[in-house]
């Protein structure tokens, strides 16, 4: 009857699964791989600093946690600042971005968080010629984007791939438009999952830090409970 | 050295009533001794209090409240300064581990009646607690400055707005501005901080003293009073143990599971997949951008549906806050001879089963848009909801309960 009445119980939880939004291509990217976050921050500073701060960040902060050691951060990451200590702003001035974006440009610390790598990771995958647009390009994760395909030179030209669903051109994906956007592919996808890696990575700098604390904090609980078992049994022992 | 100390404690004592306080709550204080499990939530949420209050501390000294700072001191803390992700993951964490303990706490309530007489104002010092609670966790969750922290309290302080009358007068009066700001976080703060840190911490001291009393006592999973059979000599309830150590050796105990748990939370799932720290949090608040979709908290969710089931704007923010209020009446409301869910007969324990799912049911739907057959779900589980109180006075009249035995069983 028990059993009954706990199935009946968790019933709820699985009679509402939800969906909705675009189908997410899954990003593998992973913060413990630091070659790959160098990478993804070179990336960044290259193409997007440019346009887009990461204002709560610091430049120090990410050399230290990605082992650049700081010679070859200033050489390489510091385009945008003179001490390592200094927050990673952009050049950019919110009026210039408005004027030429016709929107406020977002700030990217925390992008990863609000978005998810997987929504990231799709946004670049699938930029698309349209030439409707005014910088040429749409977007299948994020319609109608302001953004122009910053990484074109990395992947190549994209042409949008539709399928005919009750007589309706319905977008599916997206595809090399030519044989040399065709090749490219696999160092693009390689050098997306840089990218949303170190993004994420600054999203939550302290991630791997917990993850490694984490599980000898549990240890000890286990080792403490275990004692304070031991120690319960001993006092309730002279009670029966 | 231990004659030192004896003499130290007789001194304080002739100056203070130390070990008559000991005795009063611990050293002397009778628990039944078939306390379950389920008896762990309340010292697991006193625990849980300990650590919200020494975090906030923590988090105080770098956190700003002002609404152009506040975003970014967050950031600040989890980024820059020393162990403060740490602070901030166990305040956010601790904040939804609070609920957790308190609706089991409560669940345990509802189970074995120890809403009952005589223990009707420990349940309403509880419900107090609650509602303390609730203010504390709406304030806290403005704090951090973002789109779900700024249109969630949009969301829930314009419902003022719909008392006839003086809503919109209030509803300016709670924020302090025509829309929700600087003066609005500011005044948050001030009373997620100091007012109702302070009004939680006395209504715990109330909570506890009301049950502690020596003519109240802890109730038991069979729902008897332990203090009908005392020692004839000692006066002691013969089924009970002092609290100090039985019971504080075991809550040790319960508090190292609980804090594996907790752990395994903090550190591996801080966000809890969007549901203990929301994604669309990670964007500064906006007033010009409103999120397409604004649900509260988790914990909040029950309520938020039933809010939103209601049709009429007016009638919606009744139903929700006799929702939460109800409660306060269970001790009224239940007429049955027995106390406990072990003697109580099949109506009952049907009516909590579809309170429980109806209860859970609805927190699911808090989350998910108001539309189509959620709406239509909302409006049965509310039904269910009201009537677990509502008709508790006859089916616990009616229900065939079982004799319950002279002394608890283990």
């Amino acid at each position: 009857m028990k059993r009954i009445l706990f199935c009946l119980l968790l019933l709820p939880m699985f009679a509402f699964a939800s969906g909705g939004g675009p189908e997410l291509q899954k990003s593998l990217n992973d913060v413990r791989n630091k070659a790959s976050l160098q990478n993804g921050a070179k990336i960044f500073v290259n193409y997007c600093i440019g346009c887009h701060s990461m204002k709560y960040s610091r430049f120090e902060r990410v050399g230290v946690d990605l082992g650049i050691p700081e010679d070859l951060l200033k050489r390489d990451i510091m385009f945008t600042a003179e001490k390592p200590g200094e927050l990673m702003l952009t050049p950019m001035t919110a009026a210039s971005g408005q004027k030429w974006f016709g929107k406020a440009i977002p700030d990217l610390s925390v992008v990863a968080r609000s978005r998810g790598t997987d929504w990231l990771y799709t946004y670049f995958m699938t930029f698309y010629a349209d030439p409707t647009r005014p910088w040429g390009v749409n977007n299948l994760a994020f319609k109608d984007v302001g953004m122009p395909h910053v990484l074109w030179e990395l992947q190549g030209a994209q042409k949008p791939v539709y399928h005919e669903e009750h007589g309706h051109k319905v977008l599916v994906g997206v595809e090399p438009a030519d044989e040399a956007a065709k090749a490219k592919t696999e160092g693009y996808r390689r050098a997306v999952t840089d990218l949303v890696n170190f993004l994420d990575y600054v999203g939550e700098p302290a991630k791997v830090v917990r993850w490694d604390l984490g599980w000898k904090v549990i240890l000890y609980l286990f080792i403490f409970t275990f004692f304070a078992y031991l120690m319960k049994r001993a006092f309730w022992a002279e009670l029966h | 050295m231990k004659k030192l100390l004896n003499s130290s404690l007789e001194w304080v004592d002739d100056r203070f009533p130390l070990v008559k306080m000991w005795d009063d709550h611990l050293g002397k204080y009778y628990a039944p001794k078939n306390f379950n499990w389920w008896y762990y939530f309340g010292s697991i949420a006193l625990l849980v209090l300990v650590i919200q209050i020494l975090t906030g501390i923590f988090l105080t000294m770098n956190y700003k409240p002002s609404s152009q700072e506040a975003f970014a001191s967050v950031e600040y803390i989890v980024r820059d300064v020393e162990w403060g992700w740490l602070m901030r993951y166990m305040h956010s964490t601790g904040a939804s581990f609070f609920f957790i303990a308190v609706y089991l706490h409560m669940f345990r309530g509802l189970m074995y009646g120890s809403y009952r007489k005589p223990r009707e104002l420990v349940w309403l010092i509880g419900m107090a607690i609650y509602f303390a609670l609730m203010a504390e966790a709406f304030m806290g969750y403005l704090l951090p400055w973002g789109q779900m922290s700024y249109w969630g309290a949009q969301v829930i302080i314009s419902l003022f707005g719909a008392i006839p009358y003086i809503g919109d007068a209030i509803t300016l009066w709670i924020r302090g501005d025509y829309v929700i700001g600087d003066t609005t976080l500011n005044r948050f703060f001030a009373l997620h901080v100091i007012a109702l840190p302070m009004v939680l911490l006395g209504l715990v001291v109330m909570h506890v003293l009301a049950l502690h009393d020596k003519h109240v006592g802890s109730c038991n999973p069979d729902g008897i009073e332990i203090k009908k059979h005392k020692d004839p000599k000692t006066g002691i309830p013969l089924d009970g143990i002092p609290f100090h150590p039985y019971y504080t050796v075991k809550d040790i105990m319960g508090y190292g599971w609980f804090l594996i748990i907790f752990c395994l939370v903090m550190f591996y799932f801080p966000d809890m997949f969007g549901y203990f720290l929301e994604a669309n949090n990670f964007i500064p608040a906006d007033p010009m951008t409103t999120p397409a979709h604004i649900a509260p908290v988790w914990y909040f969710t029950p309520f938020y549906a039933i809010l939103r089931a209601i049709p009429d704007k007016l009638s919606g923010v009744i139903a929700m806050g006799a929702s939460v209020g109800i409660f306060a009446l269970l001790p009224w409301l239940d007429r049955s001879p027995v106390k406990s869910i072990r003697y109580k007969g099949p109506m009952f324990r049907i009516a909590l089963t579809l309170f429980i799912i109806s209860f859970i049911s609805l927190g699911i739907l808090g989350v998910l848009p108001a539309e189509g057959l959620y709406v239509t779900l909302a409006r049965i589980f509310t039904v269910i909801y009201f009537g677990f109180f509502l008709l508790m006075p006859i089916y616990s009249t009616l229900d065939k309960t079982k004799p319950e035995p002279e002394r608890v069983t283990m």
